[in-house]
């Protein structure tokens, strides 16, 4: 592996010598996205997002819980990420890596700063149950930028999120009341770094090659989680063109979210 | 699944089904091949209300060592359920007891009719997801990995199709709703080879007669072979022409239902 990266490596210098990708693309082009909301019928939400050949599926479950011992008047959130299979010939079935485990916390940190849920309306007055929201992440196929695919997935869900009806402390599953109420629509932007540059979107071939990933997600007013993913260093200027770049192309992948 | 004293009636009036099939009839179905990049073979079968994704991917090396075979491919199918596919709870990850059995007879289906001996020291793995369940996702999925092993080109003695006959009010009935099998007086599950007829898969609960067993078998025959063409039908689509395009986005709400 260690000799395929070094390839990867070269031929993506290479290209961004001659200003090039190996799709044709601009520095800072996305793929194709595609965003479908409703796609599946017994989660309380659900939408598949599509970059290019990425495909990511989110399930949004509600369920009831005990609330944390800290906060017994919040509601629970809690997002997960299975690396399936059949998704790549990367993933083996079992308990989820710990990239599965990094992507679950990105986009979950990405919700949860952007207070994209109010928890405290997640609890339920008078009762020592709260309303739980499970979302959770299928990568169905992966050719890379599983972060920002994930959270436009998860996004979209969530903002169309049916809650179900609650009687006598039990959930009436099938039956619902309203909407889950979001404040605003969190997206991330990811970017492959080498030598100094960088690559938004990248592929999988992309990121074979890259000495490491960065991943910012915005509101349309704040920065609401970070991730610097892999062993390359970044300056003070770096950083700060991630973040004028993420608000530029935010606003962009937001667009697709409010269609 | 024995029937209960205080459930809801499970024929209407005119005899007909709660969601107005036949006992004869299937649910509507729709089988679609090659809707994954990366997998070698994939199928998206969407049945009633279930929805199936299946992958597979080989013949490739064997990981673990230990399970390989100087003789021929293991074959090995997981079946999956995805923690937001019931209308219920939210679902735990990882195998349960019953994904594990059903993993289980699932691949012993399809050991029957992969003609495993051409890649010795391989492994083919079969994955399955079900990403919606309401009732019948074993025969579902059997369907889907038949079409997905097509899909990637390994060569097999048949094609397998799957269909479960169940006892609702005392009456055979062919593809049991959730609702039916849950309440009804029994269930069978059957896969069956298409082209010599034998059944490579087979379970069964509840309390059923002699006669009763026999026609079940039978009735599952032609549910089958109505299955089987669905099966082809999407296997001729994406042959057909032999493009080797990719269905991207997946379609898991399609705007054509096929009706079997």
């Amino acid at each position: 592996m260690e000799v395929q990266k070094e390839l990867k490596h070269q031929q993506l210098m290479q290209l961004l010598a001659a200003g090039k990708r190996a799709d044709g693309r601009s520095k800072h082009d996305y793929r194709d996205i595609q965003i479908t909301r409703d796609v599946l019928g017994n989660a309380e939400g659900s939408a598949l997002c599509t970059i290019g050949k990425t495909q990511v599926i989110c399930g949004v479950k509600v369920s009831l819980a005990t609330p944390f011992p800290d906060r017994p008047n919040e509601g629970v959130l809690s997002t997960g990420a299975e690396f399936t299979p059949l998704g790549s010939h990367l993933f083996e079935p079992g308990p989820p890596k710990v990239e599965a485990i990094e992507l679950a916390r990105v986009v979950d940190r990405g919700i949860r700063s952007a207070n994209m849920v109010d928890l405290a309306s997640l609890s339920i007055p008078g009762s020592s149950k709260v309303k739980a929201v499970y979302v959770d992440l299928w990568i169905a196929d992966h050719d890379g930028n599983l972060f920002d695919a994930a959270m436009l997935a998860a996004v979209a869900a969530l903002s169309k999120c049916r809650m179900p009806k609650i009687e006598n402390e039990k959930i009436a599953f099938g039956e619902y009341a309203g909407n889950l109420p979001v404040s605003c629509l969190p997206v991330s932007c990811t970017f492959g770094a080498i030598g100094g540059q960088h690559l938004l979107d990248p592929t999988l071939d992309e990121e074979k090659g890259v000495d490491g990933l960065f991943v910012l997600a915005t509101t349309p007013d704040f920065v609401c989680a970070a991730q610097k993913s892999g062993w390359m260093g970044y300056t003070q200027k770096d950083i700060m063109e991630f973040v004028d770049i993420s608000f530029k192309k935010g606003a962009e992948l937001r667009r697709l979210l409010e269609q | 699944m024995s029937g209960s004293a205080n459930h809801p009636p499970l024929l209407r009036e005119d005899g007909q089904r709660l969601d107005g099939r036949s006992l004869e009839d299937l649910r509507p179905i729709s089988i679609e091949a090659r809707v994954l990049n990366d997998a070698d073979g994939s199928s998206l079968v969407i049945w009633g209300k279930n929805k199936i994704l299946c992958g597979v991917y080989g013949p490739r090396e064997c990981i673990p060592r230990h399970d390989e075979s100087p003789y021929r491919a293991v074959l090995r199918c997981r079946y999956n359920m995805a923690p937001f596919c019931s209308l219920e709870e939210h679902g735990r990850s990882g195998p349960s007891r019953r994904s594990q059995e059903l993993s289980k007879v699932i691949t012993e289906c399809f050991e029957n009719v992969v003609i495993a001996e051409s890649y010795p020291k391989s492994a083919i793995d079969v994955y399955i997801d079900v990403l919606q369940s309401d009732g019948g996702t074993r025969c579902a999925s059997a369907t889907a990995v038949s079409v997905a092993l097509a899909d990637a080109g390994i060569p097999m003695k048949d094609m397998v199709a799957a269909v479960a006959v169940g006892k609702v009010e005392g009456k055979l009935a062919l593809d049991l709703s959730k609702e039916e099998d849950n309440w009804g007086e029994s269930d069978n599950p059957i896969a069956i080879a298409s082209r010599n007829g034998e059944i490579l898969l087979y379970q069964m609960d509840g309390q059923l007669t002699r006669d009763e067993i026999d026609q079940a078998m039978s009735m599952a025959k032609i549910g089958a072979q109505k299955v089987h063409q669905l099966q082809v039908d999407a296997l001729r689509r994406v042959y057909d022409g032999a493009s080797d395009k990719r269905r991207v986005p997946l379609e898991l709400q399609p705007g054509e239902v096929r009706q079997a």
